[in-house]
């Protein structure tokens, strides 16, 4: 196991380290220059030049890249060019929306998906599990900014139950921040139990055809015991799997839903930072949001081959 | 012919004849202006509605309709076109370097969230329709070259394979005559799966602005747009999204109903 964890840390390594060099290549060919952006076209040159040198933008490409991966390991993500405040900061103020609407949809998410794949696999044939399969067509189908803007109609515009944007700030109270992050969480969550209801009906069809699943019920157990003791657990193990893949797709589907409910977190962040041409906030935040999603798949596969051991043999 | 075959076959190719008789014939013309004519709900004169500057929705739904489908049919185009050469070589090269350095950087594409990526890839390069496709493009290969040497390395275990091999056909001769064939079936229904994916991908990017650009319509665009009219014109958002749905929906229908038809072992469970 420690062998495995050592190589899947070695090549954690390596993506990381790629990643990189990939977004610093893709934000360094990136046309216009900050500095002459930040002052306008009649800038003086003497004046660009000493811009530049306060952004750290003088440097060769290979000084630039090592400070800025440097910086980043130590937590320093450089200062924004437009808002001269430490990128740093900035993140952290948005990851404190980001972060809970990713774990809220994906609580949610979890709800909706466990009981509606266990339902379905139950009576799979039957009319119950056609429903919950066909939602779940429809659920994958659906764009979670379409289906967002919808919400808004029914529940902020009709209804008035929400918000139909912003957010309140957690110091108004848990509960009012959780209130205004409760739509866009339902909005990014949905398509998310579709797929998660889908893997938890097929893992739990699959072990409901195994053997030791006759055993459960040769030995007197009734058809619901042998499915909650013996089936649903083993069902899990693959569909942990496929939750863990959701946490990261859905803090990357925040940076869409942000857009919709005008939620200042790290995906407003970035567009900001885009049409600002704040390119050190746009490189740091999208550096973060990779390292996040390569780090939870890495603890995934860790938790995964902990569990299983046939899966340490194979790479 | 299961359900959803048959389903998912008449909602692709209803929007895909929309998109291509968009090319001789729409209601009205979809960028004509009709500022006293704006924001009508749908009725006989327009089956969906005018918008706010007074268009006919349902032309712009036509000719939307061609943009999504042609970003997404070129991205996937691009995944095929990179992906199964890699996947070919990666199975007719099994446990080499090249092998190796093929499958690591798959993993790697694969670890990055698309979306930010395409994100940042339109943000640099400038939004438009192109850099849409690119950005969509570069994630669907990794998805066809893992594919394609899964499948192709089971082939190279037949029997048929090795006698190609005795009868001295080269690696690629062999990948390229027996083994592509082979895996055509799985490619053709990983292609519509991903085909709907890149509906919604390029949805996404011109929903937030870094699609196709004004004035080529697009579903996207045209939801961003409705956005703040929500309230007092809910067609404009409702019809675009319903487009995107009766697609993609149609889409993921025919790639599960194709998997099943040419999937003979399913088709003989079946029966």
């Amino acid at each position: 196991m420690l062998r495995y964890a050592f190589k899947r840390l070695i090549s954690l390594m390596i993506s990381l380290a790629v990643a990189s060099v990939v977004i610093f290549a893709v934000i360094e060919v990136a046309p216009g220059d900050p500095a002459s952006f930040m002052l306008g076209v009649n800038a003086q040159e003497d004046t660009l030049a000493a811009l530049r040198a306060e952004l750290g933008l003088d440097g060769s490409k290979l000084e630039r890249y090592f400070n800025w991966v440097s910086g980043m390991l130590v937590g320093d993500f450089g200062t924004s060019y437009t808002y001269r405040t430490p990128v740093s900061q900035m993140i952290q103020d948005r990851l404190w929306v980001s972060l809970p609407l990713a774990l809220y949809a994906l609580t949610l998410s979890t709800l909706i998906a466990f009981p509606a794949g266990i339902y379905a696999a139950a009576r799979r044939g039957k009319p119950g599990d056609l429903t919950v399969m066909g939602a779940t067509q429809l659920g994958i189908a659906v764009p979670n900014f379409w289906f967002a803007m919808m919400l808004v109609l029914i529940f902020a515009i009709n209804l008035r139950w929400f918000n139909a944007g912003g957010f309140a700030g957690w110091d108004q109270g848990f509960w009012t921040g959780l209130h205004s992050l409760t739509l866009p969480a339902v909005a990014l969550a949905l398509p998310q139990a579709a797929i998660l209801a889908r893997v938890m009906r097929s893992s739990l069809l699959d072990i409901l055809g195994e053997d030791f699943m006759r055993t459960a019920r040769a030995k007197g157990l009734s058809r619901r015991q042998a499915l909650w003791r013996h089936g649903v657990r083993n069902a899990l193990i693959p569909v942990l799997t496929i939750i863990g893949l959701q946490f990261s797709f859905l803090l990357a589907g925040s940076i869409i839903i942000e857009q919709v409910f005008y939620l200042p977190g790290l995906g407003r962040l970035v567009f900001q930072a885009i049409s600002a041409r704040d390119l050190i906030v746009v490189e740091s935040v999208v550096m973060l949001l990779v390292f996040a999603v390569i780090t939870v798949n890495f603890l995934v596969d860790l938790a995964y081959a902990a569990v299983d051991p046939r899966l340490r043999s194979r790479t | 012919m299961s359900r959803n075959l048959i389903l998912g076959a008449l909602l692709s190719s209803l929007v895909l004849l929309a998109a291509l008789v968009s090319f001789v014939w729409t209601p009205y013309d979809h960028a004509a202006l009709d500022i006293p004519g704006k924001l009508k709900t749908p009725s006989a004169q327009s089956w969906f509605g005018t918008d706010h500057f007074g268009r006919d929705m349902f032309s712009m739904i036509m000719v939307g309709a061609r943009t999504s489908i042609a970003v997404a049919l070129v991205a996937v185009g691009i995944g095929m076109a990179l992906g199964v050469p890699l996947g070919l070589t990666a199975a007719a090269r099994k446990g080499s370097w090249l092998d190796e350095v093929i499958m690591r950087g798959n993993d790697l594409v694969f670890a990055f969230p698309s979306l930010v990526i395409a994100i940042l890839i339109t943000a640099v390069f400038g939004a438009g329709a192109i850099n849409a496709i690119i950005a969509i493009g570069i994630f669907n290969i990794p998805v066809f070259a893992r594919i394609t040497r899964g499948a192709a390395l089971s082939l190279w275990e037949r029997e048929f394979i090795l006698a190609a091999r005795v009868s001295g056909k080269g690696a690629a001769r062999i990948s390229a005559e027996h083994i592509l064939p082979n895996v055509a079936n799985l490619l053709i229904v990983q292609g519509t799966i991903q085909f709907s994916l890149g509906i919604l991908a390029e949805a996404g990017l011109s929903y937030v602005g870094l699609g196709a650009q004004p004035p080529t319509p697009s579903w996207g665009r045209m939801l961003a747009d409705a956005q703040t009219m929500v309230s007092f014109a809910p067609h404009l958002a409702l019809i675009p999204g319903l487009a995107i749905i009766v697609t993609v929906l149609g889409l993921n229908l025919l790639g599960d109903g194709l998997r099943d038809w040419l999937d003979p072992r399913i088709r003989v469970a079946r029966a």
